[in-house]
């Protein structure tokens, strides 16, 4: 288990590595990569037990910057190698950096993998609904009809929302937040190390360059408080300017958005164990962000794959000698000479 | 029928006789039954002497339905002989593989020596008193034809039955009927009349020593075990199923007391991906597959080189390409494992040369991946997986030391107290530093690095230099020198091989020495770097033949490096090159060096 001292001390400037960030004036992913090194000291973690692992992609040169261990690996493969190290080393907290292109796409089969199997990981996937670092086709986030270099006619294909992914992929973590709420990126961050299992926060994040203003509308006042239904657990789930509008349980099983009433209204509890619930949360997000849910979708407690992997080599381990002698030897042998 | 082989050489093997077997299966698990393309067979060649391949043409053919006769019939040679289940040959089988008449009573089997035995009615009559279904016991048929071959031969037979009773130790009912077939066969050859003939194949003389079976995936699974001991690390493994190399990771799933985890991976690269994670962490990551997968896994191998971390890869060969025979043995992965990658991304690549050197090269591989901070591949192939032979049980003090130091200092030659993860030792390697080592923070990553400090770098000479590094570093890998095999020093003709073909080849250059011909036999079990007196061995001979089961790789490996104009000799045909075959093409070329000499 990673070991928490409170009394360590660090300060943000301590997460801060030597390397000049290299990321577009502007980009989102500062927001998040300041938000990081001033939260992680809350986390009471020494910097040495801390290890950032990304893919490929803009988001993913975030461990450059991390002073912390970090691996940039290859494109999509950062949930598998990072189960791999969460697996044989308990004591580290293991963190993926991806994004919708990363995660979605070339590295889908790792994420739902990842998730399904709740392995020790915190994955931050930073969403610009963009590929930035290829310069500018559309990604697996982006509305349909999106005008990209690769699509001059308008995207065909439908996107897929990333939290119903998760959640349909037996995630037991599932958030979502925007790059410019300080307060509660730390929030969710915060429950996310503290999560046992793989944690999913999906983070909507500008690209100034190739897709800036995607989340304009989530953004500017008198727009924002019309479309982001931010959840807290244990509060029932009301938003707009005068909190007129709530989530409500339809007659026909699921959710949905309505004038709020009291007997209606859906008290968020993200340890529902159904995911249906959760899922239904999801679904009330669409591409044109015309609804957005935030905060914590849903947090519920399974057995790890890394914990249970460890319990097997123990629970052999304790069973059986490890004696290569009588390994190698086998049960039938003969002698000569 | 491969349990009723394995059975045949275990009693083999307990009998103290060498063997090479050559299971041969098709692809499918349930393949139509008494079609040609669904016959199963395991041949098995068992001597008192040291022999080196499975045979070339079997002694004697037991063939249990008419598909399996026709299949096989035509490696027979004649006077050879057939023990036949007679039950199987009614019309309706005979017709579904094409014989018009039934070749049992046509007389066109008059050359061999037939032994018709109605294995399937004499087994259901063995077990009548057990209870068990009409189709329950007829499927015991298979234990009745061991019992008779396991007489005929005069084998052992504790084993076998304390096999069958462990076997089915959850159904004794079944077991019980398996060794009663078992005995039954046993004792019909005993009492028939028409089993004059018995055979005794006395044991062969090994050196001193104490021995077991073992198949090329058992070794290798062995040999990883015992290597994460001799580094005193955890193996990881992640895999995922893959014909003929899934049974190394069934055999590692069973060997958890060794501090081993194995992961079923949900496709090849996460294999691989979570071996390398792994690896980053200071475990001994392995990966196990065969040719397919080693395409998928190709761009992390390649960032396993430029992370320089340690890192193990296991391709069992298998026909290609694509899907290609998946049970068949073929060695044309050899320019895949080297270059199958993009950019100059050189690795490490051994070959073992028989099922039980395979233990003997992964920790070889082991010591050479965790000294020089590299991924290293060995390649096997389906023969080897499968195939099984006498292993003299080594010695666990023997084993080498491969024992592992973490950095655990700050190294940056600039005296600013940082870790520079590219700084390198005199063998080029850079250090193993791992998470959670206090001030040792760093990042790696599949940019190009700055030499030493590690930083992302784009600077022309420094690419330059790190492309020629990573060379270095691997060229520079200590690998035995390479040993020649010229019993009185005479021969001008030599035989390069690598991998499985080394039984075959020896067992050719045994046949014409014997014939009083001089000629020379190396095997290569370093395919990259090569050993470093290999072009010395080359010059040293007018002709080098280098027989290979692809269309030339290594040829054109030795062509270019050497410029030595070697004869390729090659077959792609799913099976292990036979003696015969190779004692001809070698002749050829004897037979224009004795011309010339003359």
């Amino acid at each position: 288990m990673t070991t928490v001292d409170l009394e360590l001390g660090l300060k943000p400037k301590d997460f801060k590595s030597d390397q000049e960030v290299r990321w577009c004036p502007g980009c989102g992913d500062y927001v998040v990569l300041n938000a990081m090194q001033s939260f992680l000291p809350s986390l009471g973690l020494k910097r040495e037990n801390i290890v950032f692992i990304s893919g490929i992609g803009c988001s993913s040169r975030f461990p450059y910057y991390m002073n912390t261990y970090g691996m940039h690996s290859i494109h999509g493969r950062a949930p598998a190698i990072a189960t791999g190290l969460a697996v044989t080393r308990p004591d580290l907290s293991v963190w993926v950096v991806t994004g919708d292109g990363d995660a979605l796409s070339i590295g889908g089969n790792h994420l739902i993998h990842a998730l399904r199997r709740n392995v020790n990981l915190k994955i931050l996937l930073f969403n610009n609904r963009i590929y930035g670092l290829t310069k500018g086709q559309y990604s697996p986030t982006s509305e349909t009809g999106k005008l990209t270099k690769s699509t001059p006619m308008g995207s065909l294909d439908h996107p897929f929302n990333p939290l119903s992914l998760a959640i349909g992929a037996e995630a037991t973590f599932v958030a979502r937040t925007l790059d410019n709420d300080r307060a509660q990126l730390t929030s969710i961050l915060t429950a996310a190390a503290q999560h046992r299992g793989s944690a999913l926060v999906e983070i909507y994040q500008n690209c100034p360059i190739f897709n800036d203003g995607a989340f304009d509308v989530l953004k500017e006042p008198g727009e924002k408080e019309q479309r982001l239904i931010p959840v807290e657990h244990g509060q029932p789930i009301r938003f707009g300017p005068d909190r007129e509008h709530a989530v409500l349980r339809n007659d026909r099983g699921g959710l949905e958005i309505g004038p709020y009433d009291e007997n209606r209204v859906v008290v968020h509890d993200a340890t529902t164990d159904d995911p249906a619930y959760a899922f239904a949360l999801s679904r009330l997000s669409t591409q044109d962000l015309a609804h957005t849910v935030t905060g914590v979708y849903r947090n519920v407690d399974r057995p790890t794959y890394d914990d249970q992997a460890r319990a097997q080599v123990s629970a052999a381990t304790d069973a059986k000698p490890a004696d290569l002698r009588s390994l190698l030897r086998g049960r039938d042998t003969w002698t000569v000479g | 029928m491969q349990l009723t082989g394995d059975r045949f050489t275990s009693e083999a093997a307990a009998f103290g006789n060498d063997l090479a077997t050559l299971p041969n299966f098709p692809a499918e698990i349930r393949a139509p039954a008494g079609t040609l393309p669904g016959v199963s067979s395991f041949q098995l060649h068992f001597a008192d002497d040291d022999i080196l391949t499975p045979g070339d043409r079997p002694d004697v053919l037991v063939a249990m339905n008419p598909a399996a006769l026709k299949a096989n019939i035509g490696d027979v040679p004649q006077g050879g002989t057939l023990l036949v289940n007679t039950d199987e040959f009614v019309k309706r089988n005979l017709g579904k593989v094409g014989y018009d008449a039934n070749p049992l009573e046509d007389g066109s089997l008059d050359a061999y020596q037939l032994l018709p035995v109605a294995m399937a009615t004499l087994t259901q009559g063995a077990l009548a008193d057990t209870g068990l279904s009409k189709k329950d016991a007829e499927r015991c048929k298979n234990m009745f034809a061991l019992g008779l071959l396991s007489w005929m031969y005069g084998r052992p037979t504790e084993g076998t039955e304390r096999f069958l009773r462990e076997k089915f130790a959850r159904k004794p009912d079944i077991a019980e009927a398996n060794v009663l077939a078992f005995r039954a066969g046993w004792n019909y050859g005993e009492t028939t009349e028409a089993f004059a003939t018995t055979y005794e194949v006395a044991p062969a003389k090994f050196p001193p020593g104490e021995y077991r079976q073992i198949t090329g995936n058992a070794a290798l699974s062995y040999g990883i075990v015992a290597a994460g001991q001799c580094a005193q690390l955890p193996v990881f493994l992640g895999s995922y199923p893959i014909t003929p190399a899934s049974d190394i990771l069934h055999e590692l799933s069973k060997h958890k007391n060794f501090n081993v985890i194995t992961m079923q991976a949900e496709d090849e690269i996460a294999g691989v991906g979570a071996a390398l994670g792994a690896a980053y962490g200071g475990a001994l990551g392995v990966t196990t597959t065969s040719g397919p997968g080693i395409a998928l896994k190709a761009e992390t191998i390649g960032l396993a080189v430029m992370q320089e971390l340690p890192l193990l890869v296991i391709d069992v060969q298998r026909g290609g390409p694509s899907t290609g025979l998946p049970t068949k043995t073929e060695q044309a992965d050899l320019l895949q494992a080297l270059h199958g990658r993009n950019g100059e991304s050189p690795v490490p690549v051994l070959a073992p040369l028989s099922p039980g050197d395979c233990f003997d090269v992964v920790i070889d591989a082991v010591r050479i991946a965790l000294r020089y901070r590299t991924p290293v591949l060995v390649l096997s192939d389906g023969a080897l997986a499968n195939g099984s032979e006498p292993w003299l049980i080594p010695d666990v003090d023997e084993l080498p030391d491969l024992r592992v130091t973490f950095a655990t200092e700050p190294n940056a030659t600039d005296g600013s107290g940082e870790h520079w993860p590219y700084v390198r030792d005199e063998s080029l390697a850079r250090e193993w530093a791992i998470p959670g080592t206090p001030g040792l923070q760093h990042r790696i990553g599949g940019l190009e690095k700055a030499d030493g400090k590690g930083s992302i770098s784009y600077d022309p000479d420094n690419h330059d230099r790190m492309v020629r590094l990573r060379q270095a570093k691997i060229d520079g890998v200590e690998v035995p020198g390479l040993e020649v095999e010229d019993p009185g020093g005479h021969a001008d003709v030599l035989v390069l091989g690598w991998g499985s073909t080394y039984g075959p080849i020896g067992a050719a250059c045994r046949a014409i020495r014997k014939r009083g011909q001089s000629i020379a036999q190396a095997h290569l079990r370093h395919l990259n770097p090569f050993p470093a007196n290999l072009g010395e061995v080359l010059a040293r001979y007018g002709t080098v033949i280098v027989p290979e089961m692809n269309l030339g790789q290594l040829s054109l490996l030795l062509r270019a490096r050497y410029l030595v104009d070697v004869v390729s000799y090659t077959k792609v045909a799913g099976t292990p090159f036979m003696e015969s075959e190779l004692v001809d093409v070698f002749s050829e070329h004897l037979g224009t060096t004795l011309a010339e000499a003359a």
